[in-house]
C-alpha cells in the first residue's frame, strides 16, 4: 500500500506520477472529532511524513500531547505557534499526500462557529468533502452547519467518517443509527453522493486497512475509496468560458490572449464570440511553451491567438457563438460574510469575478440563514460568519452563470473599497433580479428598515410541547384539477381527528382575499406565492401545521417558499397526474377555456408548469385514491417526526 | 485517466502559470525572487511559459549575502544569459564590509542583517509591489498555512492573523501605495514534484545538488563544505567525502548530506529510502522552536 517503502525506481515512480490525477479534498470539524489525528494518520501512513518531522513530533507530544503514550498526531496539523499555545487550529492548512493511484491536496479546516469563513475557503477549491462525526456524540448542530457550507459551496462528493468507533465497541448500531440520522438530515441538502465509513483514526480502523474490529463493514477503507472515487465528471466541459487574463505582445505581429480555461472546450479554427463587444473570429492558434495544441480544456493556462484583430483586453471573455453566458447589471447572489465590518443595504463594495474588478451596490438583503437550523430570516445586515442571499447592482455589465452550472464563473470575491481586505465570498443564483421586480423590493425594504422585528417569548420547542405536534408546512404543488384541494382538506380532516392542529391555505380562496390584487402573469404568481408562503410560515409560527394547495408552478417560486418557511419544515408534495386526467377532471370547462384562450396564462397549456426535481413525495392521483394519497402524507409526517408514530 | 484530465504535474504548471500572470496583470513593479536553487528553477521556467511567445515582463532579484557557493554564482550568470531576463542583484554592503558572518555574529543575526534587511532594503529601493518566492507548503509546519498572496504591511512584516481569505482561484490584489505582496506559485507543489517536474522538463540545476567527492567538515552533525574559507575548530579535519546539498544557501550554514546520487533519478531514489525532510540540513530552522514563524514575521521568505 504505502508508497514511499516500496523499493521502485524513480522512473517508475515518475511515470506512476505522470498517470495520477490531484483531487482536492476539504475535511471539515473540530478538534475534538479527532479531525487532525484522521489527517496525521493519512500523512503518517502513507509514508509521506518524513523522519524529522516524526521526531520533533514526538517530542511535542510529551511536552504538550494530550493522546497519552501514543503519537500525537494532532500536533502535526496544528502549524502556527498561537494555535499550539490554545490548542485549537484557526486557519485553514493545506497538506499534501499521494498514494500509488492519487495525488492529494487536503485543505483541513477549523471547526468552530466563528470560523465559518475557513469552512468556504476551504471548500471553494475542493471536490471532495471529509466530515468527521464522533461516534461517541453523534450528528451534531455543527456537523450540520457544516454539511450546509459545503453544499452551499457546490461540493459533490461528501464523506462522513463515523470516527472514534473504539470508544463505542465498534458497534454496528451505532455507526448505523448515526448514518440514519444524517441522512434524514441530508434530505435537504444538495449533494448528490453521500459515503459514509466506520473508522477509528486512532487505532487506525478502516484509515488504511479493513478494520478486522468491524466485521460487519464490507465497505472499501477511507484511502481506497478516495482512490477510486469519480470526480472528474463534475467540470464543466460544456459551456466554453475563456477569460482574458493577459494579452501578451512581444511586437507588432504577435497579439496572444493568455487566460485559465474556466469551463467547456476551446479548439483550433472554432469560431469565437468576443465579449463584451460581440465580435466574432476563429481561433488561429492555442499556444503553449510546449508547442501548439489543437484543444485546450480547464483548468488549462494558455495563449489563444484570433484569426482578426479584435480589440481585446483584460476581463473580456470569449464564447462559442450559440451558447453565452448571463449579461448584465443585477445580481441576486448568496454571499458569505468574513468580516467584523457588517455588510449593509447600500454599501458600495468592489467585486472581482474572474479577471474584472467592479464597483457594486448592494440593493437589498433578502434574507440570512441560521446556519444551525436552516431557517431565514429577514436581516438588515450580515455580520462576520453570516450567510445571506443579497441582490447587487453592478456599475457595468457582467458576464456570468449561475453558481451551481460553473463554479468559476459564478463565483465572485467582495472586496472592501477602503481597506482592500477581501470581506466575501459570493455565489451567483440562477435567479435574475430584473428592473421590474427590484422597485418593489426596495419598497417593501425600506419600510422593513424602519421596521424592528418583535420576537415572542414562547420558542417553538415550546409550543410543539403545548401543541403535541412540530410546526410544518406541506405544499401541494400540481397541475390544475390533479387533486390538491382534494387531498389538503381530506388530509387536514384526518390530522384533525388524529388530535393534530392543522391548516388549509387554498389557493383559490387566497385569491379571493389577500391576493384579490392579483392577476396570473408570472409576476403576479410569484408574489401570490411569496404571500401563501407567508401565511404559511405565521401558521407554523403559531404551531399550526400549514396544508397549501396552490399550483405554484415555476421551481424558483417554490424554492423560494421552501427558503422563506425554512427547509427544515418544508415537505413539497407533487400531486402528479396527466394532463388529459386533469382536463376529463374539469368540470368548470378551465381547460377548454385556456385552450380557446379565454383563459391566458393558463398553467399546463398556455404557461409553463415546471415539474419539482425534489419533491419529498409525489402523489400519482390517477393511480392512487385520495384517501390512499392522505396515508402516504401521515406516513411521511410521522416518519419526520412532526407528528407522532402511533 | 480519461482525455479532459490534466496530470498532477499539468495541473500544477496551469495553476502555477495562472498565478503568475495575475500579478503581473494586477500589480505594477513585480519582481521574482530568485535564490538560484531548485525551485527557483523551477519558477523561472513556469515565468517563461506564463508568457510565452514573449519575454518575462519582470525582473529576476537576487538576494546575495556573498556567502554563497562558486557554483551557485556561475549557475546565476548561465542563467541570466540564457534566458535574457533582466537579473538584479542586492547586498547589504554595509553589513558586508563590516564583516558580519555567522560565526562571530550567530546565525540568526547574519541571516537578518544579510538575507531578510537586505531583501526588505531591496524590494523597497526597487519599489517593487509584488514579489514572487518559490516557498512550498508542504516545506515547513508554519508554512502549512501560507496564503499564495501573502501580504505584508509597509515594513514587509507578515501577521499572521490578518491574512487575507482565499476563495476558489480569485485572487485578491488591491493594495495601498507602499503594500506589497509576496507570492507564492508553487504553493500546492510537494518535493516529489518539483523533482519530477525538473526530470520532464530537463530544467537546468546547480550542479551541486549532485552527489560528487567534496573537501568537508562534519559540525553538530552536519557536513559543512569548504567551498570557500571556513574559520576551522581545533579537533576539525577537512575530509574529502562523496556528498551533495538537498537545498542550498550560504555555504557556511548549509549542510550536504552523504550521498551517491548524481543523477536526479538517483536523488529521487535516494528521497525515497531516506526520508528525512530536506529543511533539517539548514541550520537556521533549528533555533527554536516556530522559528521559522518568527523569521517570516519579520519579512524572511
Amino acid at each position: 500500500m504505502n508508497l514511499k517503502s516500496e523499493r521502485i525506481t524513480a522512473k517508475e515512480l515518475f511515470e506512476e506520477n505522470e498517470r495520477k490525477d490531484l483531487v482536492r479534498l476539504v475535511t471539515v470539524g473540530s478538534v475534538d472529532d479527532g479531525k487532525s489525528t484522521l489527517i496525521g494518520r493519512l500523512l503518517y501512513d502513507s509514508k509521506t511524513l518524513y523522519e524529522d518531522h516524526l521526531s520533533s513530533l514526538e517530542e511535542d507530544s510529551g511536552r504538550r500531547g494530550s493522546a497519552g503514550d501514543e503519537i500525537d498526531y494532532a500536533l502535526l496539523c496544528d502549524g502556527l505557534k498561537a494555535e499550539r499555545e490554545q490548542g485549537i487550529t484557526i486557519d485553514v492548512a493545506y497538506r499534501y499526500f499521494s498514494t500509488p493511484k492519487r495525488n492529494f491536496i487536503i485543505a483541513d479546516c477549523p471547526g468552530h462557529e466563528q470560523y465559518t469563513r475557513n469552512a468556504v475557503t476551504g471548500a471553494s477549491n475542493a471536490e471532495l468533502a471529509v466530515i468527521l462525526i464522533d461516534a461517541a456524540q453523534g450528528v451534531l448542530q455543527q456537523t450540520k452547519r457544516h454539511s450546509f457550507i459545503l453544499s452551499l459551496l457546490g461540493i459533490n462528493h461528501l464523506v462522513i467518517a463515523v470516527n472514534k468507533m473504539d470508544t463505542v465497541d465498534y458497534r454496528k448500531e451505532v455507526f448505523d443509527s448515526i448514518r440514519e440520522d444524517f441522512i434524514d438530515f441530508s434530505e435537504r441538502l444538495e449533494i448528490p453522493d453521500i459515503h459514509f465509513l466506520p473508522i477509528s483514526a486512532l487505532k487506525g480502523d478502516n484509515v488504511v486497512k479493513k478494520s478486522e474490529n468491524m466485521p460487519w463493514f464490507d465497505g472499501q477503507p477511507f484511502i481506497e475509496y478516495l482512490e477510486t472515487i469519480q470526480v472528474t465528471s463534475d467540470r464543466n466541459l460544456v459551456d466554453l468560458r475563456f477569460p482574458v487574463q493577459y494579452v501578451i505582445r512581444p511586437d507588432a505581429d504577435f497579439r496572444g490572449y493568455a487566460g485559465t480555461l474556466a469551463s467547456g472546450i476551446l479548439r483550433t479554427g472554432a469560431q469565437v464570440m468576443a465579449l463584451p463587444s460581440g465580435r466574432r473570429t476563429r481561433v488561429k492558434s492555442i499556444l503553449t511553451y510546449d508547442g501548439a495544441l489543437e484543444e485546450a480544456f480547464p483548468p488549462m493556462s494558455v495563449t489563444v491567438s484570433l484569426e482578426d484583430e479584435l480589440d481585446i483586453s483584460r476581463g473580456d471573455m470569449l464564447v462559442h457563438l450559440n451558447n453565452t453566458p448571463h449579461t448584465g447589471r443585477l445580481l441576486e447572489a448568496m454571499v458569505v460574510w468574513m468580516n467584523d465590518r457588517p455588510l449593509r443595504e447600500g454599501a458600495r463594495y468592489r467585486i472581482k469575478h474572474l479577471t474584472r474588478t467592479i464597483t457594486a451596490e448592494v440593493m437589498g438583503i433578502r434574507y440570512k440563514i441560521d446556519v444551525n437550523t436552516l431557517h431565514s430570516e429577514p436581516a438588515r445586515e450580515l455580520g462576520l460568519n453570516d450567510i445571506g442571499r443579497v441582490v447587487l447592482r453592478l456599475h457595468s455589465p457582467l458576464h456570468y452563470d449561475p453558481y451551481a452550472l460553473n463554479r468559476t464563473t459564478g463565483a465572485f470575491i467582495v472586496i472592501d473599497p477602503i481597506s482592500n481586505l477581501t470581506m466575501a465570498g459570493g455565489m451567483i443564483l440562477d435567479r435574475r433580479p430584473n428592473e421590474l421586480t427590484i422597485d418593489p423590493l426596495l419598497q417593501r425594504k425600506r419600510a422593513a428598515t424602519d421596521v424592528h422585528p418583535q420576537k415572542s417569548e414562547i420558542t417553538r420547542e415550546q409550543r410543539a410541547e403545548r401543541t403535541q405536534q412540530k410546526a410544518a408546512t406541506v405544499w401541494l404543488t400540481g397541475l390544475p384539477k390533479s387533486g390538491k384541494s382534494t387531498i389538503a382538506y381530506r388530509l387536514e380532516r384526518q390530522l384533525f381527528d388524529m388530535g393534530y392542529l392543522p391548516h388549509v391555505i387554498d389557493g383559490e380562496n387566497l385569491r379571493l382575499n389577500l391576493s384579490n390584487d392579483l392577476g396570473f402573469t408570472a409576476n403576479d404568481r410569484s408574489e401570490n406565492i411569496r404571500r401563501a408562503a407567508a401565511v404559511a410560515q405565521l401558521c407554523n409560527a403559531a404551531g399550526l401545521i400549514s396544508i397549501v394547495a396552490l399550483v405554484s408552478p415555476y421551481r424558483s417560486d417554490r424554492a423560494s417558499a421552501r427558503e422563506m418557511v425554512g427547509a427544515e419544515c418544508f415537505i413539497e408534495a407533487h400531486v402528479q397526474a396527466p394532463l388529459e386526467v386533469c382536463e376529463e377532471r374539469d368540470t368548470e370547462n378551465l381547460y377548454s377555456r385556456a385552450r380557446s384562450g379565454e383563459l391566458e396564462n393558463f398553467s399546463g397549456i398556455s404557461a409553463p408548469y415546471e415539474e419539482p426535481e425534489e419533491a419529498e413525495i409525489t402523489l400519482t392521483t390517477a393511480e392512487v385514491s385520495p384517501g390512499e394519497c392522505v396515508r402516504e402524507l401521515v406516513h411521511l409526517l410521522q416518519k419526520r417526526g412532526i407528528i407522532a408514530e402511533i | 485517466m480519461s482525455r479532459y484530465n490534466l496530470s498532477n504535474l499539468k495541473a500544477l504548471e496551469a495553476e502555477s502559470i495562472h498565478i503568475i500572470r495575475e500579478v503581473t496583470a494586477e500589480f505594477e513593479r513585480p519582481v521574482m525572487l530568485y535564490s538560484i536553487g531548485k525551485d527557483s528553477s523551477v519558477m523561472l521556467r513556469l515565468a517563461l511559459k506564463a508568457f510565452h511567445p514573449g519575454p518575462i515582463p519582470f525582473p529576476l532579484l537576487h538576494v546575495d549575502t556573498g556567502m554563497k557557493f562558486q557554483e551557485m554564482y556561475e549557475f546565476r550568470a548561465r542563467m541570466a544569459e540564457e534566458t535574457g531576463v533582466e537579473l538584479v542583484v542586492h547586498r547589504n554592503e554595509d553589513a558586508i564590509a563590516r564583516g558580519v558572518n555567522p560565526f562571530d555574529w550567530g546565525t540568526q543575526k547574519c541571516c537578518t542583517l544579510l538575507k531578510t534587511q537586505a531583501l526588505l532594503d531591496a524590494l523597497q529601493g526597487g519599489q517593487y509591489d509584488a514579489a514572487f518566492g518559490g516557498a512550498r507548503r508542504d516545506e515547513e509546519k508554519s508554512r502549512a498555512k501560507e496564503r499564495v498572496y501573502s501580504f505584508r504591511d509597509e515594513f514587509g512584516q507578515w501577521d499572521p492573523k490578518n491574512q487575507r481569505p482565499e476563495l476558489w482561484r480569485v485572487y485578491n490584489g488591491m493594495h495601498k501605495k507602499g503594500e506589497s505582496i509576496r507570492v507564492f506559485p508553487l504553493s500546492n507543489w510537494t518535493e516529489l514534484d518539483v523533482w519530477h517536474y525538473i526530470y520532464v522538463e530537463d530544467i537546468p540545476i546547480v550542479p551541486l545538488y549532485f552527489a560528487a567527492p567534496r573537501q568537508v567538515v562534519e559540525r553538530d552533525g552536519q557536513l559543512i563544505s569548504l567551498d570557500a574559507p571556513l574559520p576551522l575548530k581545533p579537533d576539525e579535519e577537512p575530509r574529502t567525502v562523496m556528498c551533495r546539498f538537498r537545498t542550498l544557501g550560504c555555504y557556511p550554514c548549509t549542510g550536504a548530506v552523504r550521498s551517491e546520487a548524481d543523477t536526479v533519478e538517483k536523488i529521487v531514489e535516494e528521497m525515497m529510502t531516506v526520508r528525512s525532510s530536506e529543511r533539517s540540513t539548514r541550520v537556521i530552522d533549528h533555533d527554536a522552536e516556530g522559528s521559522m514563524e518568527t523569521k517570516k514575521r519579520e519579512g524572511y521568505f
